[in-house]
């Protein structure tokens, strides 16, 4: 008897160390992977942002220095860097609430129950997020053509003279932002969608007849009840906002009047145009610590007024 | 109540038409007449469709060696991605082992990192290796897959431990359960994982522009990008090129749409 359960045990011994030694084998190569080419770049980052790696460096390693905080230094003191901060500040600050609004507005429009053909227009619409941002971005940009652009024709209808949408310093921004609304909307659409499915209907009827306005019910019934999905679109997209790089590189190359620069193609040129590697490595970490901060300062928020 | 259904419906129709109505624009100026869109008003549809443009796109700008890169790039992405983040997410859902909750909890973690923080140090460490300027170079970033592993280790948690303990009885080897249990329930989450991934390699911009110096490695999206900074009086062309580069995943996502919406669920609500 105790032979036999002695045996059991052993097997089943053996049989965990089989599966430990598979769970190893099988994650290994992944986390390989992801320490390889993730985690050690994102770390070399940080060495990398104290050191002067630029163009010498890259030729003989043994021009490398390390300067500690200089690079900071330097972009702190650097017009175009202030610049690149405010640009993707304006697209985050103004960005946001505009496209988390618009995704709002068409997940409440595709979930109302009078709504027909349900399906269709909910692919129609999420269509956009699955097109190559390059490719839209260049057709984007002859929608915004002055003279010959759709969006002009279709404001002139209604008065409005031509704008120079991606020659202005002042229209460009606007411009690059309807743009990435018509982009990703769809995508946190489908995300309010599913959180919208899950509000009951028979609350939003009692307080409509108990003669609350659309509006109210909006504010004291849907968004309360859709309070975690909100916040975490809002997170969402505020990341998105930070990384815009293609938009800026296609339609403005970062003009007019550098009014278009973000931080990311900030970095791109610091390091792929003009080599310097040491101070691109400092942006990319700056930019790291923005999206960190903005969305500790978006929890906080959630967190005080109980959406979480 | 009917007028109601009609306006709400009307309204969703309006949206969505403005929302496609740039797609549309793009394909029926590709079929234009060179210098037919750059009129005042802007015409609709073109007056007699010509295929001159995709000629020219194929022929003189040999698209047709950018289109192959795209393919065979995002191809390899995909099983590449598949191969490592499959079993990975498998172990990380089913099998004990020392350390796997503390590592799973480091990836958690590591979600929160973009990817191009480390961009520049990528970009030298595989100058090291050699793998600059090469396809090798461009797949690298799709190894890495994080949200992957989440994908499949959340599904995999819906397999009842019962049933693969009754095959480690029945004597099978820790990889034949993989392949002859597992992997056949999760054939929906594979089919969502591949079209991800095939769809992210296949509009990804920044990191093979990086990567890709030689124009005879351009994927779609680098060589329009440098063709849209020269050429850009020539709509037709251009729109040509733009149609080229994102109907084939268009198609892809219309054919597949079910696996990748559920799938974009999954991810982002209950990951």
């Amino acid at each position: 008897m105790s032979a036999q359960r002695r045996t059991v045990q052993n097997a089943s011994a053996v049989g965990r160390a089989g599966e430990a030694r598979a769970g190893w084998a099988m994650s290994s190569p992944a986390l390989a992977a992801i320490l390889l080419f993730f985690v050690l770049p994102a770390i070399a980052s940080l060495f990398l942002s104290f050191t002067d790696f630029d163009i010498y460096a890259l030729a003989d390693i043994g021009n490398l220095r390390f300067v500690g905080l200089a690079n900071y230094e330097r972009l702190l003191e650097n017009p175009l860097f202030w610049k690149a901060m405010t640009n993707t500040l304006l697209f985050v600050g103004i960005g946001t609430p505009f496209i988390v609004a618009l995704s709002l507005f068409t997940a409440m429009l595709v979930n109302s129950r009078w709504l027909k053909w349900r399906p269709v227009w909910r692919v129609a619409l999420f269509a956009p997020y699955v097109t190559t941002l390059v490719a839209t971005a260049v057709v984007w940009r002859y929608l915004l053509h002055t003279r010959y652009g759709l969006l002009n024709y279709l404001l002139s209808f209604f008065g409005v003279p031509p704008v120079d949408w991606l020659g202005s310093p002042t229209a460009s921004l606007p411009a690059i932002l309807i743009f990435v609304g018509w982009k990703t909307f769809g995508y946190n659409m489908i995300i309010f969608l599913a959180a919208l499915q899950t509000v009951p209907r028979e609350l939003d009827e009692a307080a409509r007849i108990d003669g609350a306005s659309w509006f109210a019910r909006l504010r004291h019934v849907t968004l309360p009840a859709i309070g975690p999905t909100l916040l975490l679109v809002s997170v969402l997209t505020v990341a998105g906002m930070f990384q815009l790089f293609a938009e800026p590189y296609v339609m403005t190359q970062g003009g007019p009047a550098q009014s278009t620069v973000t931080i990311l193609y900030f970095m791109y040129e610091e390091g792929f145009k003009w080599w310097n590697l040491g101070s691109g490595a400092a942006v990319a970490f700056l930019l790291f610590l923005c999206i960190l901060g903005v969305t500790l300062v978006q929890l906080r928020l959630a967190k005080r007024s109980g959406a979480i | 109540m009917s007028l109601r259904r009609w306006s709400v419906t009307l309204l969703a129709a309006l949206v969505a038409l403005v929302t496609i109505a740039p797609l549309i624009w793009m394909v029926s100026v590709s079929f234009m007449a060179r210098g037919e869109a750059a009129q005042f008003p802007p015409p609709l549809w073109p007056e007699s469709p010509t295929l001159e443009n995709y000629r020219l796109l194929f022929g003189t700008f040999g698209v047709g060696r950018f289109l192959l890169n795209s393919i065979l790039i995002s191809t390899l992405a995909t099983g590449l991605a598949l191969l490592f983040t499959i079993p990975a997410g498998y172990a990380f859902a089913k099998l004990r082992f020392k350390g796997r909750d503390a590592v799973f909890r480091l990836l958690v973690a590591a979600l929160v990192v973009p990817g191009q923080i480390g961009m520049l140090p990528l970009f030298l460490e595989l100058k090291a290796m050699g793998l600059v300027n090469s396809y090798a170079g461009a797949l690298v970033p799709w190894l890495a897959g994080i949200f992957g592993i989440f994908l499949v280790r959340q599904y995999c948690l819906s397999i009842p431990d019962e049933m693969l303990e009754a095959a480690r009885i029945d004597g099978a080897s820790e990889g034949q359960i993989l392949r002859r249990i597992v992997l056949p329930i999760l054939t929906p989450i594979i089919v969502t994982l591949a079209l991800f991934v095939f769809l992210g390699s296949w509009n990804d911009f920044m990191w093979p522009l990086i990567v890709l110096a030689d124009q005879d490695l351009y994927t779609l999206p680098v060589a329009l990008a440098a063709n849209s900074r020269q050429n850009v009086q020539d709509y037709e062309i251009m729109m040509a090129g733009a149609v080229v580069t994102t109907l084939p995943v268009l198609i892809l996502f219309l054919a597949l749409q079910r696996h990748y919406l559920s799938g974009l669920l999954t991810g982002s609500v209950k990951g």
